[in-house]
């Protein structure tokens, strides 16, 4: 691989490199990723989408083309349209929040106090530790009968008798949030902590002998210089958060019925419950075109002259 | 407001906010501990009224945990590797060149970002029966990497790129192959991209759940992360077994991160900055 691309050399003697040469140069460093992706990657979603045209039986050999009829059996669900909605409330909901308290913990996070480097580590666990695992701990909390959580409140008096917190969608459904952000705010919080520690610290020398006050310091320069943090961090959680499956799955399905499903434990459902894999891809192909939008919306709003990002 | 005052407050708030994000592993710690006749008790206790250590060496014969831990390692294992011996020289290449593709290169990665495993379940199951790999570590590690790849390439590409040109050039000079300058000079200097990645897709990996969920059927070829939850089914509920094998796969993964950390920061940094 030597001597194919000295970097500055190319630029220096273009006419030596015949242009196939010149074109494949890039593949010996490139291909094995290219290679990864193509297969591991797009091939589910080609294949994904082909399933989704495709009448398939509930025993999985596949009895010929669909046509639309996945699509329109999808868009004749009953529970489809509160479940697209729950989804969009879940993800914006837990973003937005993480996001929030995470420019806070990041903060802190930042500044000296002794002591910082363990509440680094404490804060990193949630992170480390199994998503799945960390919701079967809030479920085992939750409990009806024996929850930590219940016996708290019973004991502080808030209230009177046990709640099964999990058995009511809306309260299962705030509480299955709280700990979507709850393993959201750690990776959150250190993609800002890296950017408030990629800010040199003479910006600040300089608005303070401008007399800027902290608020002003920190709207005018610390939120606009974080902006690449919170671009990357954003992308990243709507992405993760959308399609998080552990945290609904292990505590309480989705259910009862379809009461606390989002898009992904939804199209689990359909395929290996109901066992209509045909429905199941075109819920799937939706999903991804939802999350495409997203991001994309997201980019074009926080895209302005002059950012890097 | 006074130095010293400020110091003490943020000491305190900080040994709050640690103590909330310890909680519920603390919670989860005093579970498996307690004797199984407590777990079913209402209204439940807070502490164990006799600590059970002895449930941390039971659990080990009571589900082929060994095994299930053996399995999370390798998929784990082999998924990193994978996953760096696919990012690294990609990433290196579109940091240090100007090529035709590069930007359809770093828009595919950017796209492929967005592809999770869970949103992709139907295909990636249809694709493993196609290849005849469903009930195998292959399939999983397969998956692991290749998801993981997009984010490797993302930070490993912002590190490389942090890294002057002019390091690398003076060790061509000092008679240093391109690959000699990459070894001895880019990835030291870029090391805490290389450890982000590591660790990211390390960490990922063990705790994937849905796909393992799906292509493992063998109990031997299940890896923690779906052998841990039966411990709790609707025949049998052992919460101090789940909770107790729960902190044995979390306890060395923490440690290992807790390790890196100052090199998480430095990974980030660059990943999102360039």
């Amino acid at each position: 691989m030597d001597g194919v691309t000295k970097a500055g050399r190319d630029a220096s003697r273009p006419a030596r490199l015949p242009g196939l040469r010149r074109a494949l140069a890039p593949l010996p460093w490139l291909a094995p990723a290219l290679l990864l992706v193509g297969a591991v990657v797009l091939w589910p979603v080609v294949e994904m989408v082909r399933t989704s045209l495709l009448d398939i039986s509930s025993s999985g050999t596949t009895l010929g083309g669909a046509g639309a009829a996945n699509y329109t059996d999808l868009f004749d669900e009953p529970d489809l349209w509160p479940v697209l909605g729950r989804t969009l409330l879940w993800v914006a909901g837990v973003v937005v929040a993480a996001t929030v308290l995470s420019l806070a913990l990041g903060q802190l996070l930042h500044a000296r106090f002794p002591g910082r480097r363990a509440v680094r580590w404490a804060v990193i666990v949630p992170w480390a530790a199994s998503v799945l695992m960390t919701a079967l701990i809030w479920r085992w909390m939750l409990d009806n009968d024996s929850g930590v959580i219940n016996r708290v409140l019973l004991d502080l008096g808030v209230l009177d008798e046990p709640v099964n917190w999990l058995a009511h969608p809306a309260q299962a459904l705030l509480w299955m949030m709280g700990v979507a952000v709850f393993v959201t705010l750690p990776f959150t919080s250190f993609v800002i902590l890296a950017g408030l520690q990629s800010i040199p610290g003479d910006v600040y020398e300089a608005a303070r002998v401008d007399g800027a006050s902290g608020w002003t310091t920190y709207l005018r320069i610390t939120l606009p210089l974080l902006r690449p943090s919170l671009l990357i961090g954003t992308i990243v959680n709507v992405i993760n958060v959308f399609n998080n499956f552990p945290i609904i799955w292990s505590m309480t399905q989705g259910g009862p019925g379809h009461a606390t499903d989002t898009t992904t434990t939804f199209t689990y459902k359909i395929a290996f419950f109901d066992k209509h894999v045909g429905e199941s891809a075109a819920m799937a192909v939706v999903n991804f075109l939802l999350i495409l939008m997203m991001v994309l919306l997201y980019l074009r709003a926080v895209r302005r002259p002059g950012a890097r990002a | 407001m006074n130095k010293r005052f400020r110091t003490a407050l943020l000491a305190g708030v900080g040994w709050l906010v640690a103590l909330f994000f310890l909680l519920p592993y603390v919670e989860m710690l005093l579970t498996a501990l307690k004797p199984e006749r407590e777990l079913t008790r209402s209204p439940g206790g807070y502490l164990p009224s006799h600590w059970q250590w002895s449930n941390f060496t039971d659990v080990w014969s009571a589900a082929p945990i060994l095994t299930n831990l053996r399995v999370s390692l390798i998929v784990a294992g082999g998924a990193t590797a994978l996953t760096l011996a696919c990012a690294l020289p990609a990433a290196y290449y579109a940091a240090r060149n100007r090529f035709q593709g590069r930007g359809a290169f770093l828009l595919l990665v950017l796209v492929t970002q967005m592809f999770a495993p869970t949103a992709l379940v139907i295909g990636v199951y249809r694709e493993m029966v196609a290849l005849n790999l469903t009930d195998t570590l292959e399939a999983l590690i397969l998956v692991n990497a290749a998801f993981n790849l997009p984010f490797c390439v993302w930070i490993l590409h912002g590190s490389f790129s942090a890294v002057p040109k002019e390091l690398e050039e003076a060790a061509f000079l000092d008679g240093a192959g391109r690959i000699g300058a990459l070894f001895r000079v880019t990835l030291p200097v870029s090391l805490p991209g290389v450890v982000t990645a590591v660790v990211y897709t390390f960490i990922t990996a063990w705790n994937e759940y849905i796909v393992a969920l799906t292509v493992s059927v063998s109990d031997n070829r299940k890896p923690l992360t779906v052998a841990v939850p039966s411990f709790v089914t609707q025949y049998q509920e052992h919460w101090q077994y789940l909770f107790a094998t729960s902190l044995i796969a979390i306890v060395p993964v923490v440690i290992l991160f807790a390790l890196v950390e100052r090199y998480l920061i430095g990974g980030l940094t660059a990943g999102s900055v360039k």
